[in-house]
């Protein structure tokens, strides 16, 4: 059946397109992109007033927990989590139990995928087999069976030989590999920022060193490669030099930052009480790391939000800060929070939008983040002005693990399309 | 006077007059310790719980002491393990001694924010018997009572905090408590073992003990870790104690009437020589004396004695 979308301000940030439209959508992809009021003969009707649609949200870098961890998240939950925080597509990391490092793992995800029947769940494999950066995984028939890209997520590579290797093996079929920049030996026994916070806890830091040093090694081995890389959850304003200067340079690489980077700082540790909720890994920085992440956002030097959703059990993080567990249950407040940089005047809703659609799609290589002709109809609709309170267990997700809990908040997905099956938010 | 916290989770939140208005209590329990009949009714009645996550027995046993002298009823819950261990989570244990209605909660742990995580979680006040590397406020207040007994003041003297900063959660209430009563405070040590931004707490920073021994009043030296695989902070003990370990001969140096402390236990032959340990300038066993009549005060207070004081 033919749905006509009307009278939403129509935000496509790959065709340049931010005005009043109306779009037409048959069979699951995109027919045309119309003028306001434009006349269409046998098609539904859906009325999109004062709303704003855009390509549907992407999100490259979240954790199911599944298969292993059926506890923390299933695929159902996260792909419900998603929806709701107004994605169509999240790809998902490979540290799971047993690690996404074999095809029958790759296929179990995306049946459990097919099962629930919500977004679209594109999985990641593994660079190296167990994830310990020992080997390299199957990557080739990780590829042929649905791996849109590849990490160790959660675990540097800290060989660099093995690294090279896998880009090089990688580069040639040009999937990503997504690094999480981390030295572990300049980490080691860390769990929040290294500063004069971390003194005053009296926790052990991590320094901006640890990420920084992975990020320098990271640029020069894609350089090297000329492979398809991509930085995991950059956090430091160090990090972020070395990438506009890389960039500047024309290195073919690209990056990511999450809400929780952009929202909160060190700061958040000692007011919260050493609240674990606010552990993360790498931890919240210093709020001139905060500031450069947002300026980063805006020049594209940062290509792209991603929510790193690392969902967790309560008894996984209701024990000493030290002792708990990292990650953030982000599928759900991600959207908001990068609205309120919107509110706050640092980003363009459009530059929003490419940051969470258009580019993250084109990073893993998926058909997605563009509403042009003949393109998947996957839509997201936004209510700028809904206000909403962060209260975890309204969560979908199975992780109410936030640091966000009671923030007040404005601007939700109200709808999502997915293949142009209408989802209704409320 | 009322403090204005209900629970002591450190000794940065107290003011200098909250800090003296304690030091004042405990002169006044200090006393009791001298009698032939060491106990008095003032915590008849009440429930004191030690929960200890982490092996003591000097504090322990300080503590266990202080409430016995006061008549408390005093029980030892000993969990050498961490609660994730255990499987059991921190608001599990913290609801569960609560609902046995203790009066107050004396709480150590070996992970840095557990007195403070539980303070959010149960009503009982608490007293933070040490936490990690964070706050140590119980031996930060005896080692102002010992300094001040000694010195008749503590504004205006000069005190060096020696060794491994980084790690010490006594070094970080020695700091907020010296400078809240006027001391200046130099922390000193491996640069490795100085964490960074500690001058933010108010102190200054050596990397050199030698130089600064003329001039100290208080030498507070803290203990190495040796058990803690230390190797990858400093080359060992032999190079540590040359450095940053205390002699005769480099106190021939030191200020006639300087005072040499120690948290304990002491490595003898490390941090302090035994001539050092056990010399006149030692005041080791003060502090562990002290300990015992500031443990008082602070029971006495966060036990609901604060109501009677302020009358």
């Amino acid at each position: 059946m033919r749905q006509v979308l009307r009278g939403a301000r129509l935000i496509d940030p790959g065709q340049g397109i931010d005005e009043p439209k109306d779009l037409l959508i048959d069979r699951g992809r995109v027919e045309a992109i119309l003028k306001p009021g434009e006349k269409v003969s046998e098609a539904r009707e859906i009325e999109l007033d004062g709303l704003v649609m855009t390509p549907g949200l992407v999100d490259i870098h979240t954790h199911l927990r599944e298969p292993g961890y059926e506890w923390k998240e299933t695929v159902a939950t996260g792909a419900e989590a998603a929806l709701y925080g107004g994605f169509s597509s999240i790809a998902c990391m490979a540290n799971t139990d047993p690690v996404n490092d074999n095809p029958a793992v790759t296929e179990y995800i995306l049946e459990r995928a097919r099962l629930a029947d919500l977004v679209q769940v594109y999985p990641i494999g593994a660079i190296s087999k167990g994830l310990k950066g020992e080997e390299l995984a199957e990557m080739a028939s990780l590829c042929e069976h649905g791996c849109v890209g590849f990490s160790d997520d959660g675990k540097p590579v800290m060989d660099a030989g093995l690294m090279r290797r896998a880009m090089e093996y990688a580069g040639a079929f040009d999937r990503v590999i997504i690094s999480h920049p981390e030295d572990e030996n300049l980490s080691a026994g860390g769990v929040m920022n290294e500063s004069a916070v971390s003194t005053e806890l009296g926790l052990q830091g991590v320094p901006a060193a640890a990420e920084e040093a992975m990020v320098a090694r990271e640029i020069i081995l894609a350089e090297m490669t000329h492979a398809k890389v991509h930085l995991a959850h950059i956090s430091t304003k160090g990090s972020i030099e070395l990438l506009r200067r890389a960039k500047e340079r024309g290195v073919r690489i690209t990056c990511e930052s999450c809400p929780h980077y952009f929202t909160l700082t060190e700061l958040a540790v000692k007011q919260s009480g050493y609240n674990a909720n606010t552990r993360v890994n790498p931890p919240l920085r210093s709020e001139d790391d905060r500031k450069a992440i947002i300026a980063a956002l805006a020049d594209g030097t940062i290509d792209c939000i991603a929510s790193d959703h690392a969902p967790h059990n309560l008894a996984a993080k209701e024990v000493e800060f030290a002792a708990a567990a990292s990650g953030i249950s982000g599928l759900e407040t991600s959207l908001s929070l990068g609205l309120k940089l919107v509110q706050e005047k640092k980003l363009k809703l459009s530059r929003l939008i490419e940051l969470m659609s258009t580019n993250p799609a084109k990073i893993i290589g998926i058909e997605a983040g563009s509403l042009k002709p003949d393109m998947p109809a996957d839509i997201t609709v936004i209510d700028l002005d809904r206000k909403w309170t962060v209260a975890s267990k309204n969560f979908k997700s199975l992780g109410k693990n936030t640091p966000f809990e009671g923030m007040e908040l404005c601007g939700q997905a109200v709808k999502v399309f997915i293949r142009g099956k209408l989802f209704k938010l409320d | 006077m009322k403090l204005s916290v209900k629970s002591l989770l450190g000794l940065r939140e107290l003011t200098r007059e909250e800090i003296e208005f304690i030091l004042e209590q405990a002169a006044s329990f200090k006393e009791i310790n001298y009698r032939p009949v060491k106990k008095v009714p003032t915590l008849r009645g009440k429930t004191i719980i030690n929960l200890f996550f982490e092996p003591s027995t000097r504090t322990k046993t300080s503590f266990e002491i202080a409430g016995k002298r006061l008549s408390a009823d005093v029980v030892n819950f000993s969990a050498s393990q961490s609660s994730l261990t255990k499987g059991e989570t921190l608001s599990d244990t913290a609801r569960n001694l609560e609902a046995m209605k203790p009066d107050l909660l004396v709480v150590r742990a070996q992970a840095s924010g557990v007195p403070e995580m539980l303070s959010r979680l149960v009503s009982t006040p608490l007293i933070n018997a040490g936490d990690g590397c964070h706050e140590h406020p119980t031996q930060g207040l005896l080692d102002l009572f010992t300094v001040r007994e000694r010195k008749q003041k503590i504004d205006g003297l000069k005190i060096a905090i020696v060794g491994d900063i980084r790690n010490s959660r006594v070094a970080r209430s020695d700091i907020y408590g010296f400078r809240k009563l006027g001391a200046e405070v130099t922390v000193v040590g491996p640069a490795t073992m100085i964490p960074p931004g500690i001058e933010e707490l108010g102190c200054k920073v050596a990397y050199h003990l030698e130089p600064l021994l003329p001039e100290m009043d208080v030498l507070m030296m803290l203990r190495i870790q040796l058990e803690r695989g230390s190797g990858k902070f400093f080359p060992g003990s032999r190079e540590y104690s040359k450095f940053f370990g205390l002699s005769l001969k480099k106190l021939e140096r030191a200020k006639a009437d300087v005072l040499i402390m120690h948290p304990g236990p002491v490595n003898r032959g490390v941090e302090l020589s035994p001539e050092v340990a056990d010399g006149p300038f030692s005041v080791i066993l003060d502090q562990v004396e002290n300990g015992v009549a500031v443990r008082m005060a602070l029971l006495y207070l966060f036990c609901g004695g604060m109501d009677a004081a302020s009358s």
